[in-house]
């Protein structure tokens, strides 16, 4: 993970992808959004979304799994360097999520974060606070989700 | 009975809860979808900004959903939503809380496009036992309208 100085507006960071099967699909929406489009192939059908599709909170929690599992790796890379590697604060939250299209079964989701704003915290001297677009696009290139997320990300000197 | 476009009128909803959500949640959440240390280890989480560990943020907004498919929307004619317009995450979840749930409706509006349905946009507060907010989001989702509605009003 980078520190808050390495951060500028306009970085993009490509997350990787994400296939929905149907049981992953399903195995989610029982445990969170059990809506019958989200665990029923013929229901999904009938629905607005045209097919089995991925409840919204579990696209948004995958988002979120290569978001964390792309930071790991940069600290792994920072750590191999000998670099210190920067551990980032939680997030106060988002805004402007958008569900733009379904993602049905068997839909590869590509997902990248691009920096849109970096401001320094007031009230915590030691952070900085990020705010990033996180999006995920089809395999067809379609957009499917957007976010405006913000996080907390340590200063370099923090503490030194 | 299924509840329409015409149950939702601005104002208090309703309240739901408790919930109560367990340690082991929150690790078998965090460990699939947002692996961080504060949500994970005990130790590290002791030295995060939240000072002892919390569940993922996105765990506390699946557990919200779950909370509002099980006061009302498993029994609402929802067509889904088309998103968030914003979610604040403002204390931490911990091993053990009970959350409870408090919808407002904001805003309810017949859909220009589809006008057999409306848009009803809620607002979501979560608590502790304690009474500390945790989490408030606001969300449009697309309710039909009772059976008729449109022609009424078109007549």
């Amino acid at each position: 993970m980078r520190f808050f100085e390495d951060i500028k507006i306009g970085q993009r960071r490509e997350l990787g992808s994400f296939t929905f099967t149907a049981a992953g699909i399903k195995h989610f929406a029982a445990q969170f959004d059990p809506q019958r489009f989200h665990l029923d192939e013929e229901e999904g059908r009938k629905s607005l979304f045209g097919g089995l599709a991925a409840s919204g909170w579990h696209v948004g929690s995958v988002c979120m799994k290569l978001m964390v599992a792309d930071g790991q790796r940069l600290a792994r890379e920072a750590a191999a360097r000998g670099e210190k590697v920067a551990i980032w604060g939680p997030s106060p939250g988002f805004r402007e999520l958008r569900w733009i299209k379904p993602v049905l079964a068997g839909d590869t989701i590509s997902f990248s974060s691009e920096v849109e704003s970096v401001r320094s915290s007031d009230s915590r001297p030691e952070w900085g606070i990020v705010q990033a677009r996180n999006t995920g696009t089809n395999q067809r290139g379609e957009l499917v989700f957007s976010l405006l997320a913000t996080a907390f990300v340590p200063r370099r000197n923090a503490g030194a | 009975m299924t509840l329409t476009f015409e149950d939702f009128p601005p104002g208090h909803f309703g309240t739901f809860g408790p919930r109560r959500v367990t340690r082991e949640e929150i690790l078998a959440f965090a460990a699939e979808f947002d692996p961080q240390p504060m949500h994970l280890d005990e130790e590290a989480a002791s030295k995060s900004m939240l000072k002892g560990l919390s569940a993922s943020g996105w765990h506390l907004c699946s557990i919200m959903m779950r909370m509002m498919f099980d006061f009302y929307i498993g029994r609402t004619a929802s067509l889904g939503s088309p998103g968030v317009n914003e979610l604040r995450w403002l204390a931490p979840l911990r091993p053990g809380d009970d959350l409870t749930l408090d919808i407002e409706v904001m805003e309810a509006r017949v859909s220009r496009s589809r006008p057999t349905t409306g848009i009803v946009t809620f607002k979501a507060l979560v608590r502790n036992a304690a009474g500390q907010m945790l989490c408030e989001m606001v969300s449009p989702i697309i309710v039909e309208r009772r059976a008729g509605a449109a022609a009424e009003q078109a007549g």
